[in-house]
């Protein structure tokens, strides 16, 4: 008797997930579809059959160019998030391992900045870069990607390394390993699933990024957030053009978060970063 | 030796590297039609100047806005030339942001410009930005249906026969609305089309001495009248309903009339995009018999910002972009209905354009009508038709425009709306230092 009920349990937890997941989906499945419809039908209402036609797609291509914004977001991206993870890891190490009276604090204050409106610092942001020569430079762009998105790096890291016991690193350094080996022969090893949790989302964050992106950016540095804003328009009824190039910013990013899940679904759901 | 030779190396491969070196001009600029088909034309331009090169940036209107304000006022020098509206370039030569035109070349016939778009471009006498395409608003509407009703769209209709009409052609049952009217909240949204509205029925947003005007009858008849008649003969969830909404539903057949920008008639006439294509007219937007018609007057631009360091380059594509020579390129390769309208009175005398586009002369009457030096009945201390060339305005045409589209929705009274826009525009007028 109480098997039936937890399998009768089962089925409504499997069915709630299912129609739960396929309405979080469902935007994105809609864009897809509509990408592969004439502007014309885009307009008709509700449609879930489109005529399949790609002329959205060779329209975009012909009027923008993918593939630089595609580069620019790839080196942002995974740019910022190896940056990130070079200042993150030794200071999560350190507030992890040999936390300290403000430790706490420290984590809190970091996790602030990000309370903070984007907007709110985009005038003093603006002429730091201008006067630094860094307006529509990738290498500007990836410190600002690295810096707004540091907070929930060492967040997520420090989480991970606190469920590591301190002991095996006590170990390690009475039998004579340095501080570097430490890190890297004993404490990197076991973090590796961690660690690699954390950079997948920081390069989601990093890619999605859509304030700084556009704002620090003309032609040289802009990436695919740019690109998919170049396509909205407030006079005229581009959905299906728009659609398209949405569909396209989002590929790469949703194939790679579909290879990777079982890793990202552990490093969303450990510690305190839910 | 060796050092040199190094030296005369290196600066030799550095003067090459110079002269080799073309100027590039960055443009920020809108998606919409007319714009993307200049992009595809640009050849013509660098085969006439190898010298310049040219890099688009392409932004959504509200973002570039935002991006070319910023950029502007810090001169961070990202731009070489910026499409910008009618508002702003009053406001933004004033401030000494833009660069007079001065320099568009001798063939290039300033004087050919529709004169209600150059006075608007112009402070102090000059130029301070180049019309792209230009545009004022008007009444689309059914011709069958219309005749179904009964009734003959006149050249210039009144307000009180858009509401007679569109009490008739309203057909709920079969998903056809009398009219379709902007309800979203916004100073370039419900509020371009309610202040152009409010002219035609005598109202202004301040008298000469600033001082708001929304307490006056003048408003609340405007107002009154809007909301009645687009609660009876007005589509549903109109509230949140902007120019792209309207478009999607008058082309597919779901409203009787449709008023809005001229621009709209390229679509609306597009068979490939539009179910009644073969069934719009097109009439001047309405009045009340008090002299003004409620119709706006707008020109996406070109404009040089004073912190470029191409300045020259820069009037050169200018200069290219809104000549008679470009028209001319864009007919001879996409036809004549495609060229930019609004812009050169040489176009509306030209009989190949008039041919090809049906609402060419409305178009052109529409233009004609507005005055932005004198938008309404009384006299104003401001420029603009549906807006106010004032910094102030984006903010309180947007607060404003929230509290029409609330009153539009009924989730507010009209006279509660338009107390609660009194109050907001004297604050804000009284804060900026324009009344005490």
């Amino acid at each position: 008797m109480a098997r039936a009920v937890s399998t009768q349990h089962k089925t409504i937890a499997t069915a709630a997930a299912w129609i739960v997941a396929l309405l979080i989906f469902f935007p994105i499945l809609y864009t897809i579809i509509t990408s592969f419809k004439s502007e014309q039908e885009a307009i008709q209402g509700f449609n879930l059959f489109p005529s399949g036609t790609t002329e959205s797609y060779i329209a975009v291509e012909a009027q923008n160019g993918y593939f630089k914004f595609f580069l620019n977001s790839v080196f942002l991206s995974v740019g910022s998030t190896i940056l990130a993870l070079l200042v993150a890891i030794p200071a999560a190490w350190s507030m992890a391992f040999s936390p300290g009276k403000w430790t706490k604090d420290i984590l809190m204050w970091m996790l602030s900045t990000k309370m903070m409106p984007a907007v709110a610092v985009l005038f003093p942001i603006y002429l730091i870069f201008r006067d630094t020569g860094l307006l529509d430079s990738r290498i500007g762009l990836m410190i600002m990607l690295m810096l707004i998105n540091l907070p929930i790096v060492v967040w997520m890291l420090y989480t991970y390394f606190r469920e590591i016991p301190g002991e095996i690193l006590e170990a390690a350094r009475m039998d004579g390993a340095s501080l570097w080996k430490e890190i890297v022969y004993v404490l990197a090893p076991m973090a590796v699933p961690g660690i690699a949790s954390t950079m997948l989302l920081n390069i989601i964050l990093a890619w999605n990024e859509a304030f700084w992106t556009i704002r620090l950016t003309t032609t040289e540095a802009a990436p695919l957030t740019a690109f998919i804003s170049s396509f909205s328009s407030p006079q005229g009824l581009f959905w299906a053009k728009l659609s398209a190039a949405s569909t396209l910013a989002i590929a790469p990013i949703l194939i790679m978060g579909w290879f990777s899940q079982k890793q990202l679904v552990r490093g969303l759901t450990f510690g305190a970063v839910k | 030796m060796k050092l040199r030779t190094l030296t005369l190396g290196l600066l030799s491969a550095s003067t090459l590297a110079f002269a080799a070196h073309a100027e590039s001009i960055t443009i920020a600029t809108v998606n919409n039609g007319d714009m993307v088909r200049m992009q595809k034309l640009t050849d013509d331009f660098t085969a006439k100047n190898p010298d310049i090169q040219l890099q688009w940036v392409t932004l959504e209107e509200n973002v570039l806005r935002e991006r070319v304000t910023t950029d502007i006022a810090t001169k961070g020098g990202q731009y070489d030339v910026m499409t910008i509206g009618t508002y702003e370039v009053p406001i933004w030569a004033k401030q000494n942001w833009l660069l007079p035109l001065d320099k568009l070349g001798d063939d290039y016939d300033v004087k050919d410009i529709i004169p209600a778009i150059a006075n608007g471009l112009s402070v102090d006498g000059k130029l301070y930005a180049a019309p792209f395409y230009g545009e004022s608003s008007f009444v689309m509407y059914r011709k069958d249906l219309m005749e179904k009703a009964g009734l003959t769209m006149p050249d210039a209709p009144t307000w009180d026969f858009i509401k007679q009409a569109a009490e008739k052609m309203t057909d709920r049952a079969n998903g056809v609305n009398g009219v379709c009217l902007r309800g979203k909240a916004g100073w370039g949204e419900n509020m371009a089309f309610l202040t152009a509205m409010s002219n035609s029925f005598g109202a202004r947003w301040f008298d000469e001495n600033w001082k708001p005007q929304f307490d006056q009858p003048e408003w609340k008849n405007t107002l009154q009248f809007y909301v009645d008649l687009m609660k009876a003969n007005g589509p549903e969830g109109a509230s949140s309903n902007g120019f792209n909404e309207n478009l999607a539903l008058f082309q597919q057949g779901k409203c009787g009339m449709w008023i809005d920008a001229t621009v709209a008639a390229s679509f609306v006439s597009d068979p490939k995009n539009s179910t009644v294509a073969d069934k719009v007219g097109y009439a001047l937007a309405p009045d009340n018999g008090l002299g003004k018609r409620g119709n706006w007057l707008w020109a996406w631009s070109l404009a040089i910002p004073a912190g470029t360091q191409k300045a020259d380059a820069a009037q050169k594509f200018v200069s290219w972009a809104t000549s008679k020579d470009y028209l001319e390129l864009v007919a001879s390769k996409e036809g004549w209905a495609n060229v930019p309208p609004g812009t050169r009175s040489s176009l509306y005398a030209n009989p190949e354009y008039q041919k090809a586009a049906p609402f060419a002369k409305m178009t052109l009457d529409s233009i004609n009508a507005a005055d932005p030096t004198h938008p309404t009945v009384k006299p104003v201390p401001y420029v603009g038709v549906q807006f106010v060339a004032i910094p102030e305005f984006q903010g309180l045409g947007t607060t404003v425009g929230q509290l029409f589209s609330a009153a539009l929705a009924g989730q507010t009274s009209v006279d509660d709306a338009l107390k609660q826009a009194q109050d907001a525009a004297t604050a804000t007028m009284t804060e900026g230092g324009y009344i005490q």
